[in-house]
């Protein structure tokens, strides 16, 4: 391109963009700045949300739920044994196009054998491409799972797979699944600035990439060839605000329309203003206090129990939640199918905790450390605060606890080789399968040192009905089987649990038609200004 | 002259070894590493966590890593950030301009009314004026610009909605970064109401970061003046009847700017490290917010190099301010 | 011993105060009115300290668990009990920041001995040896002085990790480079001067030298200097607790108190506005006595 259309392009963008009346522009202040723009290279929401504008995937979650529609793949198939899955890639779908890169054929099944590839094999000139830590890939065992992908023809893809596995069509759904444009990769290549693909992408969804100034804005504008229903913003902006007050201060000044991640401390002040208006939706997450069985004075039950009720936990979500959480009984939240609601809490009750920690040979209570992670989380917005609640209420039945952080990564690792005796942590769902809160976290194998069973507790009996209910398929057999195992968690008491949080999205009155992920990500695709 | 300055070059190779050492230990130092700190609840397996620990060389020995380090700097290469993949480099120049331009408005400010009001102090010296301006700027001095930063927030985009809360430009208004300076950049773009956008976005920012400097600025003048106003020459420059105002602009202020100049050269590093402060209260995409975040992140190659660029950015004003002094005071340049 | 006489005779005035002498001190400090106003605010701040457990209407870690952020007593809602409301987990803040004003004289005090002393020693070595060691010890302190003081102190709280002690560290080792430079400066002026010459003509030893003939002598600078530190290491390590890097909750440290209140501050403003205004009141009681100090000490800077 001449130096003379290009700068005919920019004054188009620049006039289309900032000419005001005509564009409609939906501002959304989010939380942080993307890593880089490949889903498949992170793990974090906020890059994920600043890619789901731009890329699609095979198979998509419906909106609103965790249930799947096609994608770029318009039908699929499982064969009996489960092994083969096959799928038929949709016609017509156009790639996105930018200054340097101008598209010369549509959507095929070359692009997706090249955003596996990329992830997958050695061989591919991609996969060192940006540091190439496709972790989400891994973690979810692709490489052992994947046999081997291939094109039966241009719009027919077959995945061959070591093993029988359900979740994988959800897994295909996942950002990590994202398709990029061969063809793009290709040329990249040639130009020798593969590294692009990462930075300005090409992609086949919604809104195309415009750019990126760092850690202040991202621009996108609708994509008119969009194979799917159009957007109704011309211009989508996200504007990087990473303090919460001050992402409410600029929706309140109406400098963005929609935000995440409000401080609870400020919900309620946003329910009386006129004119902004406040969706909410469980989250699938949980949010608890491990004890470390397998240490003393943990490992006898009616001590768990005492701390289980001499902490007030009410207390806990009136001053830290502040109405954005819902008091948790059970390991999963109640929104998944297998929650069993006739568990019954521990009553909040000082002087019975006293009398069962003088039955365990400690009346004069005892000293125990009590970790709190040093960041906020989905699920728990203040660790350090509640931390602080846990110890004065503990102190009333004479445990001394004293309060204990590390860096981030440092607290999970001592965490998991189980350094602790008391520790705040939790979890937030991918699949919404109880099996993915279950065995993770309160699993034999999990309780291994370096295993995310914080609690260290292996019981023999939970186990086998949580195994045992992975291999099934008929749900209502499952339901009952994990209900069984709540049972024996809830006696056992191996976690004080703590709470679900409830996830908050502010907007302006004008906003319409924006959907709530159960999957926490955030999507611009149906929203509308009024 | 050409001595002297090439003495003052001479003695700032080893300190710029030293502080790629420095910058270089205390990170390796910190608990936790990038890959560490990437992972989430979900763990990572110990032997994808050797690899990948491997592939970024955090597997050598610290000593190795250094060498390794230093050749590249020497180099030209101060590598690529862990968690973009981006050359530090770039990142670097990309959000420099945000920092330089915040900090070069909060130090305009403080010359423009910092001063004055000294010399108005100074001239005015034992009355109200004087009284009331040295209270108020050791009152600056003396201020928690974390807590002013949010109180300004409060009161002027909060309460009153004067000014807009953070950023550099409303997002409505699309600059493409020419200059990265944005008031520059929309100044020159199509659009009118840019401009005044991006003026209204520095004020709070550029207040909070140069009430500081503003304060110190304004007593070194007041002492300056005053110690000035005290040597014969201006006595004999009263005596021979010209105007106060004369005396007091003309003569006295040009020599009393030599200390004056030398404190706000000098006060480029306290400087910096306000705008760590100013950027992270007002989401200002600067230099100073990009480095506390890489340290949470442990993004070595960012930190180091960053901390190495901003080092040196640091003994060059030095050696700038050094340079400008040897010219105005011949006396020191032995 | 006539030599020592001599030396007596040719020395200065020792910088011990003699009976007249602090009159005249004081005669000197009193010409500075902000002086004597940082002096008394000074006074008050230390006797609130010295006192918390007896003017503190609470404990300061005491949870009133009816009492989520109650506003102060003037205002709507607020609560005598309380008279600058409480936080977020119902503390009461005036007995918060009372605790909290002998967090931050323990903070200057530990801060200005650390980085005294070591200054000192540096300083005194630095000018005494010479040579190599002279130009190895101002070099490491150049390089220090190269980082943002509170970018630097920020590392160091990485490195040994977050808590009150460890950011008293962090802004020792920052303001280190003043103290060591001051005192070589001074120490290399009075090592020129003849008292000195004699002294060690007498056949003083180099540590006799350093600490009892050449360090008295430096005093005023460093009094000053430490006046002022005071002050800054306030103001550092409250930042630092601002950055979730001091002080750990529930700690009453007042930079600590403002990052747990930094979620409410839009609803909440008492939270936000008294931890900071004690910062700030205690800062400027320490450098409107510091300036006084300088001015009563360096004729040279008086008038």
């Amino acid at each position: 391109m001449s130096n003379r259309t290009l700068a005919v392009a920019c004054a188009l963008a620049v006039a289309l963009l900032a000419g005001g009346a005509r564009a409609k522009t939906l501002v959304y202040c989010s939380e942080g700045s993307p890593e880089n723009f490949n889903p498949m290279l992170n793990t974090t929401g906020t890059t994920f949300d600043a890619n789901r504008p731009v890329y699609d995937r095979l198979i998509e979650f419906k909106p609103g739920t965790t249930e799947l529609e096609p994608g770029l793949a318009e039908s699929w198939e499982v064969s009996e044994d489960g092994k083969t899955i096959i799928f038929h890639l949709r016609h017509g779908v156009k790639w996105q196009a930018n200054r340097s890169f101008t598209p010369t054929r549509d959507f095929n099944a070359d692009d997706v054998l090249f955003s596996f590839d990329r992830q997958w094999k050695d061989a591919n000139p991609y996969h060192k491409v940006s540091g190439g830590g496709y972790d989400y890939f891994n973690d979810m065992s692709f490489p052992k799972l994947l046999a081997a992908i291939d094109k039966s023809d241009d719009y027919t893809v077959k995945f061959t797979l070591n093993e029988p596995q359900t979740p994988f069509l959800a897994d295909m759904a996942m950002d990590f699944s994202t398709i990029q444009s061969k063809e793009y990769a290709d040329a990249l290549l040639k130009a020798g600035k593969p590294e692009l693909i990462d930075q300005e992408p090409i992609g086949t969804g919604p809104f195309e990439f415009v750019n990126y100034q760092k850690d202040a804005t991202i621009r996108y504008r609708a994509f008119k060839d969009y194979w799917g229903p159009k957007p109704k913003i011309d211009v989508l902006v996200f504007a990087i605000t990473k303090d919460p007050s001050v992402r409410l201060a600029k929706l309140r000044a109406n400098e963005c329309q929609i935000m995440p991640y409000p401080n609870p401390a400020d919900l309620a002040s946003i329910r009386s203003d006129p004119s902004l208006q406040l969706m909410q939706q469980p989250g699938l997450n949980i949010g608890y206090m491990s004890m470390n069985t397998q240490k003393k004075p943990f490992d006898d039950k009616r001590v768990r129990i005492a701390i289980n009720m001499a902490i007030d936990k009410q207390a806990i979500l009136d001053a830290v939640y502040q109405g954005a959480g819902q008091p948790a009984k059970n390991l999963i939240p109640p929104t998944m199918w297998a929650y069993n609601n006739d568990i019954k809490d521990f009553p909040h009750d000082p002087e019975q905790a006293k009398k069962l920690l003088a039955e365990a040979g400690l009346a004069n209570g005892f000293d125990t450390d009590l970790w709190a992670m040093p960041v906020q989380r989905p699920y728990n917005p203040d660790a350090r605060r509640i931390a602080e609640l846990m110890q004065a209420d503990l102190a009333k039945v004479g445990i001394r606890a004293k309060i204990v952080s590390y860096e981030w990564g440092e607290y999970r690792k001592r965490l998991q080789a189980g350094d602790h005796q008391m520790a705040q942590i939790g979890w937030t769902g991918d699949n919404g399968d109880p099996d993915n809160f279950f065995v993770p976290l309160a699993g034999c194998a999990a309780a291994r040192p370096g295993g995310g069973n914080s609690a260290k507790w292996c019981n023999q009996d939970f186990d086998a009905l949580v195994n045992k209910a992975a291999t099934i398929t008929n749900q209502d057999q499952r339901t009952a089987l994990y209900k069984q195992a709540q049972v024996i968690m809830h006696q056992e008491a191996p976690f004080f649990l703590i709470a679900h949080s409830i996830v908050y999205m502010p907007m302006r009155k004008e906003v319409t038609g924006y959907v709530m992920s159960p999957l926490g990500g955030h999507l611009f695709n149906t929203v509308d200004l009024q | 002259m050409l001595r002297f300055l090439l003495r003052r070059v001479s003695l700032i190779i080893p300190t710029f070894i030293g502080v790629t050492f420095l910058s270089f230990l205390l990170i390796h130092l910190v608990p936790g590493d990038p890959v560490l700190a990437r992972t989430g609840e979900r763990g990572i397996a110990p032997e994808r966590l050797a690899l990948l620990r491997h592939e970024m060389g955090l597997d050598q020995p610290l000593w190795r890593q250094f060498v390794r380090y230093e050749g590249q700097v020497a180099s030209g290469d101060l590598g690529r950030s862990v968690v973009t993949e981006e050359p530090v480099w770039r990142e670097f120049i990309t959000l420099f301009p945000a920092t330089v331009e915040l900090s070069v408005c909060a130090i305009a400010l403080a010359i423009l009314v910092g001063l004055p009001l000294g010399v108005l102090a100074a001239s005015r010296r034992g009355t109200v004026y004087d009284y009331t301006l040295m209270g108020a700027s050791v009152t600056g001095a003396s201020m928690p610009i974390f807590w002013w930063g949010l109180m300004m927030i409060l009161v002027f985009s909060v309460a009153l909605g004067w000014t807009p809360v953070s950023g550099r430009i409303s997002d409505e208004f699309f600059v493409q970064p020419v200059t990265g300076f944005m008031l520059v950049d929309s100044l020159f773009s199509d659009d009118a109401g840019a401009f005044r956008s991006a003026v209204s976005h520095l004020i709070l920012p550029a207040i909070v970061l140069g009430t500081v400097p503003l304060a110190t600025v304004a007593r070194m003048t007041r002492s300056a003046m005053l110690e000035v106003l005290n040597e014969d020459y201006i006595r004999t420059a009263r005596a021979k009847g010209l105007s106060r105002g004369r005396v007091v602009f003309i003569h006295a202020l040009r020599n009393a700017l030599i200390p004056v100049v030398t404190v706000i050269g000098l006060q480029t590093g306290a400087l910096l490290g306000g705008a760590i402060l100013t950027e992270t209260i007002f989401s200002w995409p600067g230099v100073g917010h990009w480095l506390i975040e890489a340290i949470q992140r442990r993004d070595y190659p960012v930190v180091q190099g960053g901390v190495l660029l901003v080092a040196v950015l640091v003994m060059l004003v030095n050696l700038g301010v050094d340079l400008l002094y040897g010219v105005l005071n011949p006396r020191i340049r032995r | 011993m006539a030599t020592l006489d001599t030396v007596a005779a040719i020395a200065p005035a020792p910088a011990a105060p003699m009976p007249g002498s602090a009159k005249l001190f004081w005669r000197a400090f009193a010409v500075n009115r902000g002086a004597v106003l940082g002096l008394a605010i000074m006074l008050v701040i230390i006797a609130t300290a010295a006192l918390a457990d007896l003017i503190a209407p609470h404990s300061p870690i005491e949870q009133f668990r009816d009492h989520f952020l109650t506003p102060p007593v003037w205002q709507h809602g607020g609560s005598m009990d309380f008279p600058l409301g409480t936080d977020d987990v119902g503390r009461d803040i005036l007995s918060r920041l009372l605790y909290g004003a002998r967090l931050s004289l323990l903070i200057g005090l530990v801060v200005v001995t650390l980085s005294l002393a070591a200054g000192t020693v540096l300083g005194l070595s630095a000018a005494f040896a010479g040579g190599t060691i002279d130009i190895a010890i101002m070099r490491l302190m150049d390089i220090v002085l190269v980082f943002p003081s509170l970018l630097l102190a920020i590392v160091v709280v990485a490195v040994l990790g977050p808590s009150l002690f460890n950011a008293m560290l962090a802004v020792a080792v920052v303001t280190l480079p003043n103290y060591t430079r001051l005192v070589r400066a001074a120490a290399l002026s009075e090592l020129a001067r003849e008292y000195v010459t004699a002294a060690r003509c007498a056949g003083a030893g180099p540590l006799r030298l350093m600490f009892d003939t050449v360090l008295p002598n430096c005093t005023a600078p460093l009094i000053v200097q430490a006046s002022l530190g005071f002050s800054g290491a306030i103001l550092d390590a409250a930042a630092l607790g601002f950055l979730g890097l001091g002080a750990q909750p529930p700690t009453p440290e007042w930079g600590t108190m403002l990052a747990g209140a930094l979620q409410f501050y839009q609803r909440a403003w008492w939270v936000l506005a008294f931890p900071g205004l004690s910062i700030l009141v205690t800062v400027l009681a320490f450098n409107l006595f510091g300036d006084g100090l300088r001015d009563a000490l360096d004729p040279k800077l008086k008038r």
